[in-house]
Order: C-alpha cells, then structure tokens, then sequence
C-alpha cells in the first residue's frame, strides 16, 4: 500500500507540478513582470536575437550591459549567420527575433525572402571588423605569404602554371614549393569546417582574392564568373586542410602539438593566445588590430547585425538596444567590445552609422 | 575404470586447459575494469584538475565614493536615470585614488583594467538604483577582479612568460602584488559561479540560470514521460491483446529509445515550435522534446520491472477473487516499483545531460535573466558548459570544468537517489 502511495504522490505532485508550472504559471508571471516596471510598457519578453556565431561574444557582452541599464531581457542565440538571416526573415509576426547578426552582408536572395514574407523594413547596422589569420605555435618560424600562396597551398585543383590553366590536382607538399622563402614544412592547416561563417569568408576573401592573383584565373573570372567560384571556393581534400570543427580553444592546443601546423580561425582567438600562437604575415601585412582597424590586413570581413523596423513599437526597447550597441562607450575606440577583440569601424563610417541608427531608416540591396 | 577416468593423463590436461580459460578471462575481465577504472580516474583529474580552481575568485575590497556631481548632477533622483548613469567613472576615481603616483592616460588604463569594470559598475549600479539616497555616501563593496588578474595570482598566467606575451604588463603585476600587500584584493570563495547567470565576462559568469533551466526541463519532461511511459507499459503488458498490431508497436517503442537525440530536436522543431507555434528557447518546449526522448527508456525499463515480478502473486490475487486490475495494481505494480523508479530516474539521468535536441529548439543561447517559469526564456547546464568551452578568454576554461563538476555531482546525486530509493524500497516488501 505504501509503496503505491509513494508512487501515485510522486506522480500527482509531478502532475500538480506541472500544471503549476505550465498552464498557471505564464499568466501570472505576465502581470507581475509588468507590474515590476522594469521594463516600462514591456508588452513582449525581451529582446531576440539570433545569427552569426562570430558577432555572438559581442552581442553578448551588449546585451548584458543593456540589461544592467534597463532592465530589459536579451536572449542572444548562435545560429550561424545564414541560420539567423532564414529565421529573420520567416515573418514579421511577434514570435520571430528582433534581430539577426551577421559575419558578412545580407544575401540579395535572403533580402528578397524577408520582403516576400513581409520583413521589407531592415535596419542594416555595420559595427566592425574581424580579420581571419592564419596563425601557428608561437616558437615556429614566422611565416610571410601572399594571398596567392594561400591559394596555392589549400585549393583542390591549381592551375599548371600563371598563364596554363589547365588544371591539375594540388600537388604542393610543403610551403617551400610554393615558395621558397617560406619554411619547408609540410602543408598542414586545421581550419573551421563549411557549416561555419569564418570558413565562408575565409573562402570567399582568401582562396578567392588569391586565385585572382594567377593571371589566368583573373582572365577567366571575367568570362566565366560561376566556374572561376568553384574553383577558387574548392579546398583540398587530400588531408592537407582539415576541418577542425568549431571550437577554436581545442585548435590552439593542436597548433601548440603540432609547431608545424597551420590554424585558420578569427583574430580574437589569436589576440588571447599571443603567448601560445602568432599569425602569419599575409601580403608583408602583420595580423595586428592596427593593420586590421586601417584596412592594410587583407583577410579582414565586416560584422553586421539587422534591425527587423516593424518590431519597434512591439519589442521594448529595441532602438535603444541598438544605440547601445553602436555607442562610442561600446563599438568605438576604446570600447567594451574593443576589449574583446572587435575592430571599430572608422570614426566617419561609424558616425554614419549611428545616424541610420538613430533615424530607423531601412535600406536597401 | 571411472576412477581412472580423472586421473587419466587426457582428464588432467582437459583440467589444467580448463583452469587455464578461467584464468585468462578473470584476467580480461581485471583489465577490462582497470581500463574502465584509468579511464574514470583521467578524466575526474583532469577535469578536477582545472576545474576547482574556479570555485574561488580574487575580490577587491574598495571604498567607492558615490559622488552627487558624477552620478546625479540635477539631484532629481530620477531611478531610471540613475541607472544609466556614469559609474565608469566612479570605478575608475577609486582605482586611480590607490595608485596616485600613476599619471599617464595609457598608465591609468591598465589601473583601471585590474578591475573587473562590468562587475564593479553594476554592483554599484544595481546598489543605488536600489538605494538611491546612498548617493553622497562612501560605500565599503567588494567586487571581483578582472579576468587577468584573478588567472595571474591563479597561476595560469605565467609571470615568467616574455611581456609581450602575455595579456598583463609587467606593471600591472608589480600593481596587483601591491593591492595583495595592502590587503585590497583577497581571495574568497566564488559564490558568483552558482548565483549568477550567464555573463560574457568570465569573472562574472555563474550557472544559476543553467541550473535552473535544467531542473524546470527535467521537470517537465518527468511530468509527461512518466505516466506516458508508465501507463504505456501497463497497457501493453498487462491489458493489451497479443498479436501483430501490440508487437510492432513495442517494436517501435524499443527502436525510438535507439534514436539519435537530435532527431527528437529536428521534431519538437518542426512540431512544437513551427506548427503549434511555441515561442524558441523556453524550458516548456525543452521538457516536452526530452519528454519524447526519455519515455521510450521509462516504458522499457517499466515492461522489464513488470516481467520480473513473480506470475505466482498475481495468480494468487486473482484465485482470490481480485479483477485483473485489482491484482496489476495493488499486487504487481507495487513490487515492481523499485524496478520503475530506478529506470525512470536513469532515464532522466540521460536527459540532463542532452544538448542536442535543445540546440534545434533555440536554448542554446545567451540569457541575461535568471528563468522564474517555465515559459521564460532559458538555457540548460550541458548547454552553458558547451558554450563556455568555445569562449575565447584563457578563464572560461576553469569554469567550464568547473561546470561540468556541478553537472557530474547532480548525475551522481540523482543515481545515487535512485539506488536508495530502490535499497530502501526493496527492504520494505
């Protein structure tokens, strides 16, 4: 008897637990919340946010110190930039984030997918840079390449010679194939796998800008756009990159393991490990803050977030969310988020940005 | 003639080849458990190895002058102005008053960065937002250190590492030692960890939200899966006729315990969150996916509880004249208690430790709020600890052991409870 009495209140209580919890709980939480006045006329919960994994530390820490001055509840989400721009974009309606960050410009396709489903009102808000190094362990030779030796080291198929693009299977073994100046180590990369935004522009700025510099891949760039993608955007796969998944804490402890191994991942990373790793020269240019903040670092993309305008008068404090974000106290020199590794943007653009930021005017691809 | 058959030559060789096999899996089965053993051993000292450091932090005692000028220079005491006010300032003036002799902009920053500067202008924020007649006064606080500083005296940052090496500057080090000298910075028990919720400061950081949403997920995934799982088992054991139509269900049942979580995600996403439109990130929606995932391994553990229970208790209730459901519910069931408690527990067990499925329904994800209900946005222990490894700051790696600590003492906990409770129970019978 006892023991079925035992079980049967466990699962009544759980039940009882649950309807407390469930039904009850939601509504009364709603007055009390507003009766808190914390956040003045907050008819919603808080402010969404979703998208790019690298723009996630900053948004944070924004969020945080937004939430210590108002109040107001953020939720930051990491889906990656092009996850953050699809769940944007699927609707205006209450349910869907305020915001979505980005480590590279809206698509023109996911600009259109927002305004078919009735998001024609965006707030593109540029807040910095981020430059992507190639870095190794700090007692390794130093290394000093240009954009086409990346190229040359980690595409699928090369071109045989600068003006025979006839393509062959990557055959560089060591960086001192490619070019004798660089060590004669073997060609090892760990970098972020393609689900990942660093990887995208680490393609798209690196391997691209690199293939460029092959005269004849710069020629057929001009007749065959799409072709000259694939080929630029393909890395090998014959074990010389490897896809090192997303943590990039583990990837430094591999190049420290590994002195002649190259890693691949996001300035930040780089800037908290100086006294484990240092970044390869790219172009004769250092991957330093400086170098990065004055556009001399090439491998360097923009970070961007997006205002959904139709939530402003819904979502409490929203507007100011952004001022915070693009405060000079914040994104400027000097910063909070310069402390953690975002690059500010110049004092003109930032000032330009700060007025569409003011002013809620949406833009336009 | 059978006597000679055990003494036989052939007889003592079949014996020693006998004894020989027995010795040889006693000794597989020793260093099967010694693998499994070493194993458990690397990882609790590795793990506890960098994870307890982060229990403690290093505290800085200082009196903060709340001046009217910088804080509220109208007088007007309005609350929401005074929280947006300038405690920066504040903060600074302080750190600036310990180290007069220090002059130069670039100098007084790295004064400035000894301090944790979003921890110590909050708590003096949230103080006089609080209080706002403490404006004037001096105020004794304690507030931690920055990152850095609490990762030096931690030993983490090396003191012989070259200076340009490492994030603190020879000067900074010489300024900690002194405010240690002086008595300013301590090192006290880091009671931040457990009370705070997430923070992308790590000196700032703790679980509370995580924990919180773990529980309020188990407890919604306990309170659907249970009777679920439960009743379901009954059912097909007890009431439910034998044919095709019963196996392929318990077919499936045993299958769905073998799916891969994430399939579970990919369903309460499609379900919960696209077609009936429940808002991302709620503890609600995190119980209800895990309810799915964990009800298969309630229903199996319940039909095996049910199986063992001897057919001669049952029959002896119905030969008593008990109705088949008199004698499942006041006879078997009781007994078969134990059995289904300890399962269910296990199966919740697994459930804490889940990112997975969560990940599909948006709780992986920041929250500056600590959840009061269970349709609060919140996030989940596996999920803060998945977070904090990627975070770049040489100190999220302490916290994230630290982390997984708190995680492996609630699992060992809540087996633990389970093997009581099915002790405890199995005495009572």
């Amino acid at each position: 008897m006892s023991i079925k009495a035992l079980i049967l209140g466990v699962a009544s209580a759980a039940l009882l637990t649950a309807c407390g919890g469930g039904d009850a709980a939601p509504t009364q939480q709603a007055p009390s919340k507003a009766a808190e006045g914390a956040a003045p006329a907050a008819t919603s919960a808080g402010i969404r946010v979703v998208g790019s994994s690298t723009v996630y530390p900053f948004s944070t820490k924004v969020a945080q110190e937004f939430k210590n001055k108002t109040g107001i509840n953020v939720v930051v989400e990491s889906t990656g930039s092009g996850g953050g721009h699809k769940l944007f974009c699927s609707g205006a309606d209450a349910s869907t984030p305020d915001i979505t960050n980005s480590s590279r410009r809206q698509k023109k396709s996911e600009f259109d997918k927002c305004v078919g489903n009735g998001v024609d009102e965006i707030v593109e808000v540029k807040i910095g840079f981020d430059g992507i190094v190639l870095a190794n362990a700090i007692d390794s030779a130093g290394m000093d390449m240009s954009l086409k030796d990346v190229y040359l080291a980690f595409a699928k198929e090369v071109p045989t010679s600068d003006t025979d693009c006839t393509m062959i299977a990557n055959p560089n073994n060591t960086w001192a194939d490619i070019n004798p100046s660089l060590p004669a180590n073997k060609i090892e990369a760990y970098g972020p796998p393609p689900t990942s935004g660093t990887r995208d522009a680490f393609v798209e700025i690196a391997m691209e800008g690199g293939a460029k510099k092959v005269p004849c891949l710069a020629s057929l760039r001009k007749q065959d756009k799409k072709a000259f993608g694939n080929l630029a955007h393909t890395l090998r796969e014959d074990g010389k990159w490897i896809d090192a998944g997303e943590n990039d804490n583990a990837l430094v402890q591999t190049l420290v393991n590994t002195p002649t191994a190259v890693g691949v991942f996001g300035y930040s990373f780089l800037d908290q490990n100086t006294d484990k790793i240092k970044g390869a020269k790219i172009d004769g240019t250092e991957p330093a803050f400086e170098n990065i903040a004055a556009g001399d670092y090439p491998v360097a993309r923009s970070l961007y977030f997006y205002i959904k305008k139709a939530h402003l008068s819904s979502t409490a404090g929203l507007q100011e969310f952004a001022l915070e974000f693009t405060s000079d106290e914040a994104a400027g020199p000097g910063g909070y988020l310069e402390e953690i590794g975002l690059v500010p943007l110049p004092d003109a653009e930032r000032a330009a940005v700060r007025a569409a930021v003011e002013s809620m005017s949406p833009y336009t691809q | 003639m059978s006597e000679n058959n055990f003494v036989s030559p052939q007889a003592v060789k079949r014996l020693k080849k006998r004894r020989g096999v027995e010795f040889r899996f006693r000794l597989w089965g020793q260093a099967a458990v010694g693998f499994a053993l070493a194993a458990l051993v690397w990882l609790l000292v590795s793990i506890v190895g960098t994870g307890h450091s982060a229990f403690s932090q290093h505290f800085m005692t200082l009196d903060f002058e709340l001046s009217e000028t910088t804080l509220d220079p109208t007088g007007a005491r309005d609350a929401e102005k005074l929280r947006g006010a300038n405690y920066r300032r504040i903060v600074q003036q302080t750190l600036y008053a310990q180290f007069p002799e220090v002059t130069e902009r670039k100098a007084k920053q790295e004064v400035f960065a000894l301090v944790s500067a979003s921890g110590a202008t909050n708590q003096l924020r949230q103080m006089v937002y609080q209080d706002p007649s403490l404006i004037g006064q001096t105020v004794r606080v304690t507030v931690p250190t920055s990152d850095q500083v609490d990762q030096l005296f931690k030993g983490y940052i090396k003191r012989e590492t070259a200076e340009d090496r490492r994030k603190v500057s020879d000067r900074q080090i010489a300024w900690a030692d002194t405010l240690k000298e002086r008595g300013v910075i301590r090192k006290k028990f880091n009671k931040i960890l457990f009370t705070n919720p997430d923070s992308r400061d790590p000196e700032l950081a703790g679980i509370a939200s995580a924990i919180l949403g773990s529980v309020m997920i188990l407890v919604v995934a306990f309170v659907l899966a249970f009777p679920i799982g439960v009743g379901s088992a009954i059912y097909l054991d007890e009431f439910a006729p034998k044919n095709k139509f019963t196996d392929f269900i318990e077919l499936n049942i045993n299958n769905l315990a073998a799916v891969p979580s994430i399939v579970f995600g990919l369903l309460g996403l499609a379900v919960f969150l696209n077609f009936m439109g429940m808002p991302r990130s709620i503890p609600l929606v995190g119980g209800m996916v895990l309810a799915l995932r964990v009800f298969p391994t309630i229903t199996i553990a319940t039909r095996s509880a049910l199986q063992s229970v001897s057919p001669s208790i049952v029959d002896g209730a119905l030969s008593l004249g008990a109705s088949h459901t008199q004698a499942v519910f006041k006879q078997k069931l009781p007994l078969a208690g134990p059995g289904i408690l300890t399962g269910s527990i296990i199966g919740m067990a697994q459930a804490l430790g889940e990112t997975a499925p969560l990940l599909m329904i948006g709780m992986v994800a920041f929250v500056t709020e600590v959840p009061t209900s269970i349709a609060e946005p919140a996030t989940a222990l596996p999920v803060q600890i998945f977070l904090w490894s990627d975070s770049a700051e040489r100190a999220w790696a302490e916290r994230t052991s630290a982390a997984i600590i708190v995680l492996l003492v609630v699992l060992i906990t809540m087996n633990g409870f389970a093997i009581w409770l099915r002790n405890r129970l199995e005495k009572r019978r």
